[in-house]
């Protein structure tokens, strides 16, 4: 055991994740954000003109919108010193050979090319807000699925597609950060898979942020065609620094007539983060959204992945888990809309708070007068580890029809000292014992994750548990 | 074979200011069967709680040697690790952990280094013997186990762990006759084979039936106010605990 101690401390140790290259950005905006920076950034990445108005469009709504005076304190923000844009000293490139080496070992440490190599179908990595590595393997290629980044999207052969769904489910309109995002957005994901295509490798785009002061705006926009089949993996990791870090990225999934789209995501970013994040799925007729979530690290969260159940009989099966420890305010949860007959929902979460961290789970649960013989259960457990920790359950309910079933369940509690005195009478050290307990708690999102990211939640998890006992 | 493993002086042991037991003292040596035999709330649970060490009991006062060290100053773990091992009376589920997961985890500790295509063909053997069925190994710890397959549990652990002395905590109750046989049979092959020391705590006689009693202890208000040879069993069967009540 004393052997695995130390791998998994090689394994988690965030320092791993803290190292950051020289700043030799060939770009930088200035920081603060007015029309020039934005008319700027349109002209740097030659966005259509169509593009370049809605940015604007959306730094108007941004300046007319107040801040949030709901959730957790985001005071230690200040936008005007939130560098918007900044990209590495490199194009996009195809093959990984020819990514300059600094990046690569950026890479590298991060894991990302033995990831691809050993199940990954495709790998986008965000290196600042640009891609610089992007690669999809022969194969899902050759089923005729598209997986790019949203600028060349903006102009390829999808156009007109990426034109009439950018922004549609979360128009600027809906919050401040939205409408910043929709002003800034830089980088991400756009993916397409054709009717009954089954994609059988999950696709992983891997997020991270470098530069200090760099706020990360990549924009995913998945389309899933009808009958088709698609897991998509969203990992992320940040540097620490000193500066407020602000992440407002966008998710915006379309799921077709039967088809299935699950989206899993491992957060983790680092502890000075302020991650105002908006995901958002339309499931058509007989369509299934699956979403798996973990929040880890951040020094802020806002995260709310909403599900809008718009044909019959389309489900959403949400399994998510939350841990904050010392410095963290993490407020997440998820909402549901019910707004087509028989549609059904199913919500799993888990929060753990440690060190004096606060979660908070919000859960809102919408069922239109339409959606008649709808379904919905939402069941949250939250672990305090100690005394000094909190953890909060909001459910919100608005129901239109009395032809449902709806339920909720929300149970609150602690590490049983009975558990933790028979785990250490097998003889586990007492931190051991309190990891496994809380590993066990959060098993219900690793089951539900791919082998290596189970591997890397557990880990996050040990290290979190490091050092809680006195 | 003579070897001392545990010696306890003078122990008195108290739960939330209540005293318990009152200056016990209990010496066994390597390879030996104790039975600590008693009524109800005569403290036996408490003396196996206080020996592995649960901080819910204090103690107030006496020593316990293990194997020539000082027992009192280690924690659960430690105590663990240095050979003790007690089977619950009732085996806590922790939700999330697997038998087989948390097993190899704690057989690790013991210095062992296994890889897991080898730990499951051992913990399948050990499973077969006990009857118990291999699906178990995936489950997660205790939840949802029968009383019986707890107990069970409880068992197969003591025999993937190899400890030096055990502390069987009503390993027999709730158990019926063909659960107890199994059991018995567990313990049977960690007295024979492992050349294993017991403390059996039991208020019932079933369990013992099979197995080779070197002593019976009874223990009445938390004082060991009889010791004797096996043939003490068959007496206190008959005759209960009525005798021993009022010394």
């Amino acid at each position: 055991m004393a052997d695995n101690e130390k791998t998994y401390v090689a394994d988690v140790d965030r320092s791993m994740y803290d190292f950051r290259d020289e700043s030799k950005d060939s770009y930088r905006i200035e920081s603060g954000l007015t029309t020039e920076i934005v008319e700027k950034i349109s002209e740097e990445k030659h966005d259509p003109e169509w593009m370049r108005q809605f940015r604007l469009k959306s730094l108007e709504i941004y300046n007319a919108t107040p801040m949030v005076n709901w959730g957790p304190d985001t005071s230690g923000l200040n936008m005007a010193d939130i560098v918007t844009y900044v990209r590495p000293n490199t194009s996009m490139r195809g093959k990984w050979s020819e990514v300059p080496d600094e990046i690569k070992t950026t890479f590298e440490r991060l894991g990302i090319p033995q990831a691809e190599r050993e199940s990954l179908a495709g790998v986008g990595a965000q290196y600042d807000s640009e891609l610089v590595y992007h690669n999809v393997r022969d194969d899902v290629a050759k089923q005729g699925v598209v997986y790019t980044d949203m600028e060349s999207a903006l102009t390829g052969e999808y156009a007109d597609m990426v034109k009439s769904h950018f922004m549609k489910l979360v128009p600027p309109t809906d919050h401040k950060f939205a409408a910043l995002h929709g002003a800034v957005w830089s980088g991400g994901s756009f993916v397409y898979v054709p009717p009954h295509t089954k994609v059988k490798i999950p696709l992983q785009s891997y997020f991270r942020l470098n530069a200090p002061g760099a706020g990360q705006f990549e924009h995913t926009l998945i389309i899933v065609d009808e009958g088709a089949d698609l897991h998509f993996i969203e990992g992320c990791s940040a540097p620490k620094y000193n500066v407020a870090n602000l992440h407002a990225g966008c998710v915006e999934l379309f799921v077709a007539k039967n088809a299935r789209l699950r989206y899993s995501t491992i957060e983790n970013w680092s502890k000075n983060m302020y991650n105002l994040n908006t995901k958002r799925a339309i499931v058509d007729e007989g369509g299934t959204i699956e979403w798996v979530s973990g929040s880890f690290g951040s020094h802020v969260s806002y995260l709310y992945p909403m599900s809008i159940l718009n044909g019959a009989r389309a489900k959403c099966e949400f399994t998510g888990i939350t841990f904050a420890g010392e410095g963290q305010n993490l407020d997440t949860g998820m909402k549901v809309v019910h707004n087509a007959p028989n549609t059904s929902s199913h919500v799993n979460t888990r929060s753990i708070s440690k060190g004096g961290g606060i979660s908070t789970f919000r859960s809102s649960v919408s069922v239109t007068a339409k959606a008649k013989g709808s379904k919905s259960s939402v069941s949250c457990q939250s672990l305090m580890v100690d005394d000094i920790s909190r953890s909060d359950t909001i459910p919100a309910m608005d129901i239109r029809t009395s032809d449902v079933d709806i339920g909720h369940e929300a149970t609150i509690g602690r590490i049983s000292d009975d558990a933790v005195f028979y785990l250490m009478s097998r003889g586990l050290s007492e931190e051991d014992a309190r990891a496994m307990i809380v590993s066990g708690f959060a098993d219900n999102v690793g089951k539900e994750l791919p082998l290596e990211y189970a591997v890397e939640m557990n880990n996050l998890i040990r290290l979190e548990m490091k050092g809680s006992i006195g | 074979m003579s070897q001392e493993v545990l010696n306890i002086a003078q122990l008195s042991v108290g739960v939330e200011d209540k005293q318990i037991l009152n200056s016990v003292n209990l010496t066994m040596k390597a390879g030996e069967t104790h039975v600590l035999m008693g009524p109800n709330g005569a403290g036996k649970s408490t003396l196996g709680y206080a020996l592995m060490g649960n901080p819910k009991y204090q103690i107030l006062g006496g020593s316990v040697t293990f194997q020539g060290e000082n027992l009192l100053e280690k924690n659960v773990a430690q105590r663990a690790q240095a050979g003790l091992f007690l089977s619950f009376q009732n085996p806590i589920e922790v939700p999330g952990i697997t038998l087989a997961n948390f097993l190899r985890s704690a057989y690790e500790q013991r210095g062992h280094k296994i890889s897991l295509y080898n730990f499951r063909k051992l913990l399948k053997k050990q499973m077969d013997f006990l009857q118990m069925d291999e699906s178990y190994m995936d489950r997660d710890l205790n939840v949802g186990f029968s009383g019986g397959e707890k107990k069970k549990a409880e068992i197969l652990q003591l025999l993937m762990l190899e400890p030096s002395l055990a502390i069987l905590d009503e390993t027999d109750s709730g158990l019926d006759v063909d659960a107890v046989k199994t059991v018995s049979n567990g313990v049977e092959a960690y007295q024979k084979n492992q050349n294993g020391s017991l403390l059996i705590i039991t208020h019932s006689t079933r369990i013992l039936e099979a197995l080779k009693v070197d002593y019976v202890h009874v223990l009445v208000n938390g004082r060991i106010v009889a010791t004797g040879d096996a043939s003490m069993i068959e007496e206190i069967n008959d005759h209960g605990f009525e005798h021993y009540l009022n010394q």
